[in-house]
């Protein structure tokens, strides 16, 4: 079970290591989003200290929407999704082990960036480590819930559009407690709690969401 | 035992559940238009006006059930889905596709009357509380739901992808309905309480239950008519709507 796990994790990253840009894109995209803000709203560093949380949490959020699209498709078009569908493994194992890969390649780069992220909208050196933990923690269940979109939308004409109109809505909570963690921490009730919350969602969606996914795959892959 | 199985599946073949339809169509509308009459009436001369809130507070009313319908709908939706995943069953699919526009109809009224309210008695048309903010999730849902049925071709995948979309957002309702008692924001806590410690003027209560009865009638009846459309417009080859049409013709 852990070896094919490891795996198709393995597997995912070296396919996405050799095609670089796919990486970048994702990162990319966030920085853009994040600093065009400041270029919008005005560069009074007051502002921006009370807007960063919740503008780095949805630049987050909507990169990782981005990425969704790619979860499945490449292995849907070559059919290699048809043969892990009939593989022996259970399909919710290689689902997850799928989606700690596509978190890996465009998650993990967020979480790295955001700091440098949080520096230009002068967020104190404790809001910085909070925004860490709660990306980190958040953002592997933004994966988690995306992919059940993306199973849902597999191969549709407006894919893309319907993801996120799909999988934004299941977003906002951890949307509110990553970005609520931050914003407790600036005002000095500290982000703990928030950050509990975070855990626990993710527990939640690692527990439940697999399987949805996987049935959503084996409807669209029909 | 076996007598009442084959009874139980009667209906789930739409060829059986179209003239059913038909014919519950009518009562239920019926039914709906006096007890909505009936309860407008009370809403708006019989009960009391409220001696803090004024007369604002007749748009509950309609806000009240028009929530309570919304979540309610959804739980349906989620619950044909589930019986069409494990019994395979065409109908069911019908019946949460026919559900989907009343529900996000209801969805959109509970904001709409709700900002009503809300801008005499809080003096803002918006609040992001949880409450109003999971009942704006919820329409979210609703819209994604329609979607993403509307963009499959494919029938049969368009029905089990729907189903399980319904099913994943299931999470929402609690998190709608227990809001107002997790979170200590502005809405105010559920007047109308299962253990009878209801903190509301009688006719107030009974206004609100027979409005709320009234909505339910209509979304019954909405669906059966809309059911029975997307009965004929999927089923248009088979056999029985051919027959249907012959009879008629």
């Amino acid at each position: 079970m852990l070896e094919t796990l490891l795996w198709i994790i393995r597997r995912d990253v070296t396919i996405a290591l050799r095609r670089r840009t796919d990486i970048f894109t994702t990162l990319i995209f966030f920085v853009i989003v994040v600093s065009l803000f400041p270029l919008g709203i005005g560069p009074e560093l007051d502002t921006l200290r009370l807007i960063a949380p919740g503008v780095v949490w949805v630049g987050a959020l909507l990169a990782s929407m981005l990425a969704l699209e790619q979860l499945f498709l490449a292995d849907h078009r070559d059919g290699t999704l048809e043969q892990m569908l009939l593989a022996p493994q259970p399909l919710s194992l290689l689902v997850i082990g799928k989606v700690i890969a596509h978190w890996l390649i465009t998650g993990l780069p967020l979480v790295i960036m955001a700091p440098l992220l949080g520096l230009q909208y002068d967020l104190s050196l404790e809001a910085l480590k909070v925004m860490i933990w709660s990306l980190l923690l958040g953002t592997p269940t933004l994966s988690l819930l995306g992919a059940i979109g993306a199973a849902l939308t597999l191969g549709l004409r407006s894919g893309g559009v319907l993801v996120a109109l799909l999988v934004l809505p299941l977003y906002i909570p951890v949307l509110i407690f990553g970005a609520g963690a931050v914003e407790a921490t600036t005002s000095g009730l500290g982000g703990s709690s928030h950050l509990s919350m975070l855990g626990a969602i993710l527990l939640l969606a690692l527990l439940g969401t697999p399987f949805a996914t996987s049935a959503a795959l084996r409807v669209s892959a029909e | 035992m076996q007598n009442r199985l084959i009874n139980w599946f009667k209906y789930s073949s739409p060829a059986t559940f179209y003239p059913v339809a038909g014919r519950l169509a009518p009562i239920f509308w019926v039914i709906a238009i006096a007890l909505i009459g009936y309860g407008l009436y009370l809403s708006f001369f019989v009960a009391p006006t409220d001696y803090k809130q004024g007369e604002g507070y007749r748009i509950i009313f309609i806000h009240v059930p028009a929530s309570w319908m919304s979540m309610f709908i959804y739980l349906v939706m989620a619950g044909w889905s589930a019986i069409g995943l494990v019994f395979n069953t065409r109908l069911s699919f019908m019946m949460a596709q026919a559900l989907a526009p009343t529900g996000a109809m209801f969805a959109f009224i509970s904001l709409w009357t709700g900002s009503f309210w809300g801008k005499p008695m809080w003096g803002t048309w918006w609040v992001w509380d949880a409450r109003i903010t999971s009942e704006l999730i919820l329409l979210f849902l609703y819209l994604g739901y329609m979607a993403l049925v509307g963009a499959i071709d494919d029938r049969r995948r368009a029905d089990r992808a729907g189903s399980i979309l319904l099913l994943v957002g299931v999470v929402n309702i609690p998190i709608i309905y227990f809001s107002v008692k997790w979170w200590n924001t502005l809405h105010q806590g559920a007047t109308v309480k299962m253990n009878g410690q209801t903190s509301m003027d009688e006719t107030m209560l009974w206004t609100m239950l027979i409005m709320a009865l009234g909505f339910w009638a209509y979304s019954i009846a909405v669906a059966m008519v809309r059911v029975r459309s997307i009965m004929l417009e999927r089923e248009h080859d088979a056999q029985w709507v051919r027959d249907m049409i012959g009879e008629q013709a």
